[in-house]
């Protein structure tokens, strides 16, 4: 009955818990285990009905994209032009072949690869500098009362425009690009989190600080875990805003990327690649939001019902 | 009982030194505006011995919750002292639990991982602090919640984990910020009674801030009545119910008649808190119209 090893202070309080009189019952009733499930079939039809109304809406959605793509196809193929032109715009079908035709190159696949580097190192920079920034910010006033207005005035201008002065700063095309890379998603990240900071509960912190904690365990326990929920907002408004910045510098100056591929796809009057690159472009901005939102969920286990 | 080897080790603990003896000395609370200084709460003095369970009441914005906050070490009084056990408060520790109005749980925290997280602090190993832990939630009834998330409990089950965490650490007194004020009156019934059960099992000395007389007289072995602007004590009434008391008890003659006492004292508080005394001829004659509808009536 004794549980052996407990320290000393609080030893005493368990035992004469445990040791208390039957008189003055502290255990509450805990309700009966379930009865057996339902067999396959029938949670398997139960799934159908609880889900029918999220089916329809997906059989729908996809009608709608494929509605879409035959609306391209007919305006496309028959040069349709009203004021809006489409006489040069590519058909479905020959981005098809642009597309079978780059991928069995395996050209493509290098520009594919080199956005996709551009984007992890600019994004991971960004996240790495603005998270920690952020949080600082939030906590310390000296900080915020520096970092707040600077950031304030760099804010508002578009990564874009950071272009020339990008150049001019860094030795290689490659590092303004990384550059214009981190500073597109470094804003929405470090905002975000500051304002995870501002939400957090002080309860939740003095709480912590009644329990034993130290400084550096309510930063650690208390402002980062509060803040998560917050910080990935900003990481994946980040990530969009990390793709708009690189395939505009791509567009500008550069030799590989999808961005540089979809501008020369234009200049070689190469026009089915045109959209095989924004494509792309879509697919992959789509492929890396998810993957920010899949470690979210990974991260923060207790928000799952959310 | 005598030969039962764990209420012998119970006897060794040692109980020489009383344990948890709060005592508040001329505290006053100011703090400057543009107007000058304000008296938030001003010469309070009160005690709290040994094992005792005392509440302080009184109306929303008398300085209660100040002066709990003081006990905590989150705020320094302006003038007077805080002592417990003779040591003055020098800002917040784990040995004095504290349990807040809004239960307070790390959300991103299972109930078992908010529970061991004073003894984390404490740098209890992983296998003492599960054990610990689970010896303390199996005792109040939530085993099978251990490995949820507060998102998931209800009001009632996150306030016990809330004692519960607070108790872990073994503490020398319980400071409770209105701790039942967002539950059901059926749900405050039994926490209130969970709580009574804990204190009179621990003998840890509790300090319980509440608006809510029928819960101060039920608790108690003392209340403090606060008076409103600046805070102050009014009146100090003592509870001389036998223990256990049963939630019957409301309806006996003395409860009665400490309710009609408490609430006497209380409601000129109350009123002076909101700012005089209703003037029921102040509306006369005066048509209220809401949504097409004569409110003057009810008024």
């Amino acid at each position: 009955m004794k549980p052996a090893g407990l320290p000393r202070d609080w030893q005493a309080d368990v035992v004469v818990l445990a040791n208390r009189t039957p008189a003055e019952p502290l255990t509450i009733e805990t309700p009966p285990p379930p009865p057996p499930g339902p067999t396959l079939a029938v949670r398997a039809r139960r799934w159908l009905d609880l889900n029918r109304q999220r089916l329809i809406d997906t059989v729908i959605g996809a009608g709608a994209v494929l509605v879409a793509l035959i609306g391209w196809h007919l305006l496309s193929a028959n040069h349709v032009d009203l004021y809006v032109r489409f006489e040069n715009v590519p058909s479905p079908g020959q981005v098809l072949d642009a597309t079978s035709r780059q991928f069995s190159s395996g050209a493509f696949l290098v520009h594919v690869l080199a956005s996709c580097r551009r984007i992890f190192i600019g994004f991971a920079l960004a996240a790495l500098v603005a998270i920690p920034t952020g949080l600082v910010m939030g906590r310390y006033r000296l900080a915020r009362a520096i970092v707040f207005p600077l950031a304030e005035i760099f804010r508002p201008i578009p990564a874009i425009a950071w272009v020339p002065i990008s150049i001019m700063l860094w030795p290689t095309s490659e590092e303004s690009i990384l550059f214009i890379t981190f500073i597109g998603s470094f804003f929405p990240i470090l905002v975000n989190t500051l304002h995870g900071v501002d939400a957090i509960d002080p309860v939740l912190v003095r709480a912590a600080r009644c329990l034993g904690a130290g400084e550096i365990t309510i930063f650690r326990e208390v402002y980062l875990q509060s803040a998560l929920p917050q910080i990935f907002t900003g990481l994946t408004v980040g990530m969009g805003v990390a793709w708009i910045s690189l395939i505009a510098a791509e567009m500008i100056s550069g030799q590989y990327g999808i961005g540089y591929f979809t501008w020369q796809a234009y200049s070689l009057v190469d026009y089915p690649n045109i959209v095989l690159g924004m494509i792309s472009i879509g697919a992959l901005g789509l492929f890396s939001s998810g993957l920010i939102r899949f470690l979210g969920k990974l991260l923060m286990p207790w928000r799952a019902g959310r | 009982m005598i030969d039962d080897p764990v209420s012998m080790s119970v006897d060794q603990t040692p109980t020489e030194q009383p344990r948890g003896h709060i005592r508040v000395e001329g505290f006053g609370l100011r703090y400057p505006t543009l107007e000058g200084e304000v008296e938030a709460v001003h010469n309070v003095s009160l005690h709290v011995r040994p094992g005792e369970f005392v509440s302080i009441l009184g109306p929303s914005g008398c300085g209660k919750s100040t002066l709990l906050n003081a006990l905590a070490g989150f705020l320094t009084p302006s003038s007077g002292s805080v002592t417990v056990d003779d040591e003055p408060i020098r800002g917040p520790g784990a040995d004095r639990g504290m349990i807040f109005q809004h239960y307070s749980l790390f959300p991103w925290m299972t109930v078992r991982q908010n529970v061991e997280f004073g003894l984390k602090m404490k740098g209890k190993d992983r296998s003492t602090r599960a054990l610990a832990a689970r010896t303390l939630l199996g005792l109040t009834g939530l085993s099978d919640f251990e490995d949820q998330y507060p998102d998931r409990l209800s009001g009632g089950m996150k306030q016990r984990v809330g004692i519960v965490r607070a108790l872990a650490t073994g503490p020398r007194i319980l400071l409770l910020d209105e701790p039942f004020g967002a539950l059901d009156a059926q749900t405050r019934l039994i926490m209130q009674q969970i709580l009574t059960n804990i204190w009179q099992q621990l003998k840890i000395s509790v300090l319980f801030v509440t608006h809510d007389i029928d819960e101060a007289i039920f608790l108690s072995d003392r209340v403090y009545v606060m008076s409103a602007k600046p805070g102050g004590i009014k009146a100090e009434v003592r509870i001389e119910l036998d223990r256990p008391r049963e939630p019957s008890i409301s309806n006996t003659a003395e409860f009665v008649a400490l309710r009609a006492r408490l609430m006497q004292l209380i409601r000129e508080e109350s009123l002076k808190a909101l700012g005089g005394e209703l003037n029921a001829d102040a509306l006369k004659g005066v048509s209220i119209n809401l949504a097409g509808r004569d409110f003057s009536q009810i008024v």
